[in-house]
């Protein structure tokens, strides 16, 4: 579904991001790990075209998608979340859910006829809400919402995209961590019911190792392994990346 | 929700009471009180326009005169040059399309900046629009303005009536209609998916580029929208004051305009429909009293955004949260 | 020949001044991150403040008197934007920006009807020194020795602004400020104090620029209107926070001035403003400012 060739990102004189390649599957779950700074969210922003690449292509769904403007991406099936939560706050939690899904219908234009006239959208957006937990808020405001509500709360809207591949930066960073795994297997199980494939910046090795199908490690710039977590996770450069630890 | 449970809802019972009672005014209200509730309601038009772009798009527009001036001068200039199309019925449209154009132009402008630059730009537009009004004088009369003749409405022609009669009889009740159709219009508008787009605009336009609403674009609707109802309140305008100058495209009035919506409150949707009827009694008031009516709008201006930001409907609204929420828990 | 000579010239003083207004209206928008609407005012309340001064005092000495009319404009629009600062602006850092607009716009009205209290509606000339000075004579034409005194007390303020800003610790400070408000204020800088001294600043050298212009132009009501959206189209065409970008886009906007008198009498402010539109359509932030 994706696939990255070289792709290299500069800033000034320093290289983010060097000559990085490598492949998302349909419905593959990726996780990105690696130490801070190592170019992770660089990574995202380049995957979904808030910052252009210096160098290399980036194809999703077999198209070059490697200048193409966010807007463009997002139209194509590309959805992500920021890590500071980024909701609408003036917008009841059904609402927030609700726009994204009128944008994808293309009903964004409508002038005339109330909101509330388009029964489908609506129910659309409450049966959402369910899937992720959070339909009893339907009618809160985001600021009256916990951290890990709302990072639900946004993973739905990035769903309510109808993307075919979802980059999210720490979906469960913020939250608490007694709701770190119930917030995971919300978005997984939801992710995994649309056959969606997804990117996920994590930190935390236990969610990586339960939830991912395939890890690449990112240090410096550069992919310095991947495959399956369990085998990713005994190589010796990779332990000393993440755990420092030395043999 | 369908019509009959919006048909239910106490604001729509208020509503029509109101309504049904100012159509009663002519006969109640001395000619002056009308004249002065007519100027309310054409500024009541441009409030909703304005507040478009304000509580919904979340953009200050400090070049709203122009706006105004367009739909007031296509009036004029239809009656100067084109007299023998002087009928109500073309003149409106004639006002609408000059202030799509204009407004689509000056739109197109302002919305490629940030909100703040927005700002000044729709200044900085509003006052060249201004300049050329006042410099080309063969065209418009420059800054003597030009007279406004009563147009022929639907068919009767009011030749030698005198202008309090005209605005005393059909025309008060076609000003009525127009505003309420306005209002209706503008609410849909305001709930629609479309209104909905632009409010997430407003709340986080990084957010609502994310989600594939194409930011600037839906400005510039907005702004169209916008002035297409401003331009609407300026040709309805220009027959209850009988004469159009330059001055209303100037940053003077263009701060009233943003002062009416203010005052009755841009957080409530009918906060510039108070307003702007507000402001008329006010303004006419603080002028037989004072020369200094610019001190009076600015000192209450600045007192307003430090103290009562909500203005005066806005306030009202707190007051019955308040209120609401004190008797729901109990709390007398 | 000459005649373009004079053109250019006269643009040069037109810019003098813009010069001066725009820079202050950039360290202000710089500093603060607030559109002072209120700029044009101050630039009136200068210009009230010399023209009064030259118009009671002035008829024996009138470049010693006008010098002392400058300071005068100088001083009391500063002091007026000190007052402003701390009255008006402060309560509004938190508030959207927004509200900042609309009251430094409440700000304006207010200020607009104060002139007209204390100066009445009537219009002050100021044109001794003018006169007294003379003209030089290039080719058949003449050129005032007022522009060139204009000029030149634009220059030395502008250096005045560069020497401070660059080479001062105060200056130091407040373009940091300018550069990352969050980074300065962890860095220590005292940001409340800083911006009240950034909002005189600028407003006395919109009150210099007022004070400048009345030998030439009577002060009248209304004056200060042209000359802030004038500086504002100086600033977004030379780009937010540049000294040099104020420069110019003063010279541009002054030369086209100039020339669209000479060319287009009528319409020079809408041809300005068409040009600085079609610039604004390419390049968005401006010709020198940063993205």
């Amino acid at each position: 579904m994706l696939r990255i060739e070289d792709l290299v990102k500069d800033f000034g004189k320093s290289r983010v991001i060097n000559s990085a390649s490598f492949e998302v599957k349909d419905d593959e779950i990726v996780a990105l790990v690696g130490p801070n700074g190592a170019g992770k969210t660089t990574l995202v922003n380049l995957i979904s075209g808030h910052i252009l690449p210096t160098s290399g292509k980036i194809k999703f769904l077999g198209h070059d998608i490697t200048s193409a403007s966010p807007y463009r991406r997002i139209k194509s099936g590309i959805a992500r979340n920021f890590q500071i939560t980024n909701l609408f706050e003036d917008s009841s939690v059904l609402d927030n859910v609700r726009i994204c899904l009128f944008s994808v219908y293309d009903k964004i234009n409508r002038g005339i006829l109330s909101a509330n006239y388009y029964r489908d959208i609506t129910q659309e957006a409450e049966g959402l809400l369910n899937e992720f937990g959070i339909e009893a808020q339907k009618h809160e405001m985001p600021p009256n919402l916990s951290e890990g509500d709302k990072k639900v709360l946004d993973t739905a809207m990035a769903f309510a995209l109808k993307s075919k591949f979802l980059l999210l930066d720490e979906p469960t960073s913020g939250v608490a961590t007694g709701d770190k795994f119930k917030v995971m297997d919300t978005i997984i199980s939801a992710i995994k019911k649309q056959k969606m494939a997804c990117m996920i910046i994590e930190h935390d090795m236990d969610i990586v190792s339960d939830y991912s199908d395939r890890v690449l490690v990112l240090s410096e710039g550069n992919i310095i392994a991947q495959g399956k977590s369990e085998e990713i996770m005994e190589q010796d450069n990779v332990k000393e990346i993440l755990f420092g630890v030395k043999k | 929700m369908n019509l009959k449970d919006l048909v239910l809802r106490p604001a729509f019972f208020i509503c029509a009471g109101i309504f049904i009672g100012m159509l009663f005014l002519p006969q109640t209200l001395p000619v002056y009180q009308l004249m002065l509730i007519e100027s309310g309601l054409t500024f009541a038009i441009m409030g909703l326009g304005f507040n478009l772009l304000l509580r919904y798009t979340g953009l200050l527009s400090f070049g709203h005169g122009a706006l105004f001036a367009t739909g007031a001068y296509a009036v004029g200039m239809m009656g100067r040059w084109f007299p023998d199309l002087y009928r109500i019925e073309i003149l409106i449209p004639v006002a609408l399309a000059a202030s799509l154009i204009i407004s689509a132009i000056f739109g197109f402008i302002c919305v490629r900046h940030t909100r703040v630059f927005f700002s000044i730009l729709a200044l900085a537009l509003s006052m060249v629009l201004f300049a050329l009004l006042v410099k080309l004088y063969d065209l418009t009369g420059g800054s003597d303005g030009i007279h406004i003749d009563l147009p022929i409405m639907f068919g009767k022609s009011y030749d030698g009536v005198k202008r309090f009669e005209f605005l005393s009889g059909g025309y008060y009740y076609f000003l009525l209609c127009t505003c309420t159709a306005a209002t209706i219009l503008m609410y849909a508008i305001v709930k629609s998916p479309f209104g909905m787009a632009l409010q997430s605009i407003r709340d986080n336009e990084v957010r609502a580029e994310m989600i594939g609403i194409r930011v600037r674009r839906y400005r510039w609707y907005a702004f169209i929208i916008s002035g297409l109802f401003t331009g609407l309140g300026g040709a309805l305008w220009s027959f209850v004051n009988g004469h159009v100058s330059p001055e209303i495209s100037e940053w003077v009035f263009s701060g009233e305009i943003v002062y009416m919506t203010l005052l009755g409150g841009f957080m409530v949707f009918v906060g510039p429909i108070v307003g702007s009827i507000l402001f008329t009694y006010m303004k006419l008031y603080a002028i037989s009293i004072t020369q200094y009516w610019m001190f009076i709008i600015g000192a209450s201006l600045i007192a307003m955004v430090l103290l009562l930001p909500e203005g005066v409907a806005g306030g009202f609204v707190k007051l019955f949260a308040r209120i609401k929420r004190a008797n729901s828990t109990g709390v007398r | 020949m000459e005649n373009w000579i004079i053109y250019l010239l006269n643009g040069l003083y037109f810019a003098s001044f813009l010069f001066l207004t725009s820079l202050g209206l950039s360290i202000i928008l710089g500093v603060m991150g607030i559109l002072n609407l209120a700029h044009g005012s101050l630039f009136a309340i200068g210009a009230f403040v010399a023209a009064w001064i030259v118009g009671s005092f002035g008829d024996n000495s009138p470049i010693a008197i006008f010098s002392i009319g400058l300071l005068a404009a100088l001083g009391i629009s500063g002091l007026m934007g000190l007052v402003l600062e701390i009255s008006i602006i402060r309560p509004m850092y938190r508030r959207a920006l927004e509200y900042q607009l609309l009251i430094t716009f409440g700000a304006l009205l207010l200020i607009e009807d104060l002139i007209k209290m204390i100066w009445g509606g009537t219009a002050y000339y100021a044109s001794k020194p003018f006169s007294v000075m003379g003209a030089l004579s290039i080719g058949e034409n003449l050129y005032p020795f007022y522009f060139l005194f204009a000029i030149l007390i634009s220059l030395l303020a502008g250096a005045g602004v560069w020497v401070i800003m660059s080479r001062t610790r105060l200056g130091i400070m407040l373009r940091a400020i300018s550069m990352d408000r969050e980074m300065a204020q962890a860095m220590g800088i005292r940001i409340g104090r800083l911006n009240t001294l950034a909002f005189g600043i600028g407003a006395a050298l919109a009150g210099l620029a007022g004070a400048l212009l009345v030998p030439t132009t009577p002060a009248l009501l209304g004056i200060g209107m042209d000359p802030l959206i004038l500086a504002f189209i100086v600033v977004v065409l030379g780009g937010l926070g540049s000294l040099k970008g104020a420069l110019i886009g003063a010279l541009i906007v002054g030369e086209t001035r100039s020339l669209g008198i000479v060319f287009f009498p009528e319409i020079e402010l809408p041809l300005l403003f068409l040009i600085a539109v079609i610039i604004l359509v390419y390049k968005p932030e401006g010709l020198f400012g940063e993205k």
